[in-house]
């Protein structure tokens, strides 16, 4: 075979040593490719089940690593046997494992036997979200006195520049407290907490803070994140929640380390 | 030594120091044990991370690596390139490769004879390829690339496989050894993955060795493996890297070391993590026998490889 | 979204001195610039900060190994009550229920 056409690219028929291989490692149902053995003939069933086992339970354990307060909040089995489902509907698409499992929260939420505990997807959200947090750019929180710079008739116009691991997430659950109990490792016991709570996300430096948002404050986030300056996302929390308190939410956001710049 | 890896030049802007790497037994980097490490005294041995677990933007990976950066020599090892792989390598993770290796400067860069993506899916497992003139001229091309791009070699490491492919038409060793011959790329020899492939398919680890281009070899790996059966009830190791490294391995490195002299050498250990000075002993166990050989080598007139 | 012209500037920025007031670090914190950082209180009680945890979902180490734990799949699969939704006491009856998970698997 010459070697520019090697190398010219679309060879890919005469390589399908792959596309025979992978079509059984998420499909327990498949027998083993036609290509492979064990040496001298010998069968390949339980030698290919290694690979398939491979790749199921190394994405398991990388879910269940992803999502431990999810898991905590299961258990161990119906975890497991949830995340199993989900590998194999929706295998990752990137090489970086951080990565895997954004779409985890939206199966949990399909997921006929996780309906006896609705906040279950948004606790996965949440700690989505974390994962997000602790491997985003690391950058200096806006230092206040950059904020008290800015003349009082820019601020309407002035845009925050939100740090890059902050997120926000709504729940119509408790989904913080429930998160918070279920990332220690304390025991759980009585949750003090009923009706709706929103998250702020951040990472100012090496650790992920997860916070309670007040009223409004998600949709004033939201808007902020969305490039939207000051007065627009001001007035779009209001428009949501007369109980929005914007220099509670200002501050809470300061403090938390959320904003890296404001121009 | 052949001085493929340690040969690699630390430029003037430097952020770290150049950590020699010759002669040392090192270990793969977990965060649980940064601690320890950091707070343990003289600061010897080095230490191996997976590429990919340090492609995020920032955060505490990057502050974890740096910091043991600083004080030891740092192994990068890839394990996602895929470049056993049919289709053509993906040119935003070889640029994320490639901005790891300016960042660290790492004393010696690895990835795998093997392949874990095909189309749009990634499986997360080192997948096996069939060895044929045409896979070989693949892969090389693969290898190539990775080369260009980061601007140094890297060590491609033999795999542990499970299933022979029937259009197999050259041995593992052959293969490799054309590898080497076609892209100038030093090997990453892992002793435990000899023993399980050996186990595996029925084949003597000695002939393996006795076949291997031991002379390209720039690092060694070692490690844990676990036991299962295959469908004639016949013994199936598995490369499970979860436990101590198994007293036949330690044999067969001891002959490997024998005769290329003290190389840098890894005790893997991935999954059910021991505290510290389990994984510790470990390295200290291989560093017996690297110094062992170091003093031999040395009193045959060789190049003491050591520091 | 005509709300939005109801944030007047002069408010703008009162709740600007305001939020910028609670970080006066040399005085202590009256107690309404306290409320007015914290929100209720509710950040302190509940704020989570973790440390290190996870780098193992960085890209767990399991993408060079195989792995000695065998995926036992299919339909044998039991739950058991090994989690904290049966001993999490929510309000408002929102508990797990092993009960309601022992159905068969959907094919």
């Amino acid at each position: 075979m010459p070697q520019d056409e090697l190398q010219s690219g679309d060879l890919s028929h005469r390589f399908d040593y792959a596309e025979a291989f992978t079509a059984g490692l998420l499909d327990p149902g498949r027998a083993p490719p036609d290509a492979v053995s064990g040496p001298n003939g010998k069968a390949a069933v339980k030698r290919y089940a290694v690979y398939r086992n491979n790749v199921t339970v190394s994405l398991i354990d990388a879910l269940a690593a992803s999502f431990p307060a999810t898991l905590r909040i299961t258990g161990p089995d119906f975890f497991r046997a949830m995340a199993r489902f989900h590998v194999r509907e929706t295998p990752p698409t990137s090489p970086l494992l951080f990565e895997y499992g954004r779409d985890f929260p939206d199966f949990i939420e399909r997921y006929d036997y996780a309906r006896p505990m609705p906040w279950l997807a948004d606790v996965a959200r949440l700690e989505r979200a974390w994962l997000d947090a602790y491997h985003a750019a690391d950058a200096e929180p806006l230092a206040s006195v950059a904020l008290a710079a800015i003349p009082p008739e820019r601020l309407a116009d002035t845009v925050f520049v939100p740090h890059p691991a902050t997120r926000a997430i709504r729940s119509r659950y408790p989904v913080v407290t429930i998160f918070a109990a279920n990332r220690r490792d304390r025991p759980v016991g009585r949750i003090e907490a009923d009706g709706p709570e929103d998250a702020l996300v951040t990472r100012p430096g090496l650790e992920v803070f997860v916070r309670h948002l007040p009223p409004g404050g998600a949709a004033f986030l939201d808007r902020l994140m969305a490039g939207e300056p000051l007065g627009a996302a001001a007035a779009a929390a209001f428009a949501e929640t007369a109980e929005f308190d914007l220099a509670a939410n200002i501050a809470g956001l300061l403090q938390a380390g959320a904003i890296t710049a404001a121009h | 030594m052949n001085g493929l890896a340690p040969s690699f030049r630390i430029s003037k802007t430097s952020r770290f120091p150049a950590h020699p790497i010759a002669g040392l037994a090192g270990t793969s980097f977990k965060h649980e044990h940064l601690p320890v490490i950091l707070g343990d005294g003289p600061k010897d041995g080095f230490f191996e991370v997976h590429a990919e677990n340090y492609m995020g933007a920032g955060g505490p990976p990057h502050d974890a690596l740096a910091r043991i950066r600083r004080d030891f020599p740092v192994s990068l090892h890839g394990v996602c390139m895929s470049i056993g792989g049919p289709r053509p390598l993906d040119k935003v993770h070889l640029g994320r490769f490639k901005a790891l290796v300016d960042r660290y400067e790492p004393a010696l860069v690895s990835e795998h004879l093997a392949w874990s993506t095909h189309d749009t899916t990634f499986y997360n497992d080192l997948l096996p390829l069939p060895y044929t003139p045409a896979t070989v001229s693949r892969v090389a091309n693969h290898i190539d690339e990775m080369q260009e791009t980061i601007g140094r070699p890297i060590l491609i490491e033999n795999p542990s496989t499970y299933v022979l492919f029937a259009e197999s038409t050259m041995s593992e060793t052959d293969f490799i050894g054309a590898l080497v011959q076609r892209t100038g790329c030093g090997l990453l020899l892992d002793v435990n993955n000899v023993f399980v492939s050996a186990t595996n398919h029925g084949y003597s680890a000695l002939s393996y060795l006795a076949d291997f281009p031991l002379a390209h070899v720039g690092e060694i790996h070692l490690a844990g493996h676990a036991e299962q059966a295959d469908d004639e009830g016949d013994l199936l190791l598995i490369d499970s890297h979860d436990g101590p490294v198994a007293d036949a391995v330690w044999k067969l490195f001891d002959i490997v070391i024998g005769r290329c002299g003290p190389l840098p050498t890894l005790i893997e250990w991935d999954s059910a993590i021991p505290e510290w000075p389990v994984l510790k002993a470990e390295a200290a166990a291989a560093q017996a026998i690297l110094d062992h050989h170091a003093d031999s080598h040395h009193l045959l007139g060789k190049a003491h490889a050591a520091g | 979204m005509s709300t939005r012209s109801t944030v007047s500037a002069a408010f703008l920025a009162g709740a600007v001195a305001t939020a910028l007031a609670s970080f006066a670090t040399a005085a202590p914190l009256s107690e309404a610039e306290a409320k007015a950082a914290m929100d209720a209180g509710k950040e302190k009680c509940f704020g989570v900060a973790l440390k290190g945890q996870n780098d193992c979902a960085a890209g767990p180490g399991t993408t060079c190994q195989g792995t000695s734990t065998v995926d036992y799949q299919g339909n044998a699969w039991k739950f058991v009550d090994g989690g904290t939704c049966t001993t999490m006491d929510l309000p408002g009856d929102r508990k797990g229920s092993p009960t309601a998970l022992s159905r068969d698997i959907p094919s």
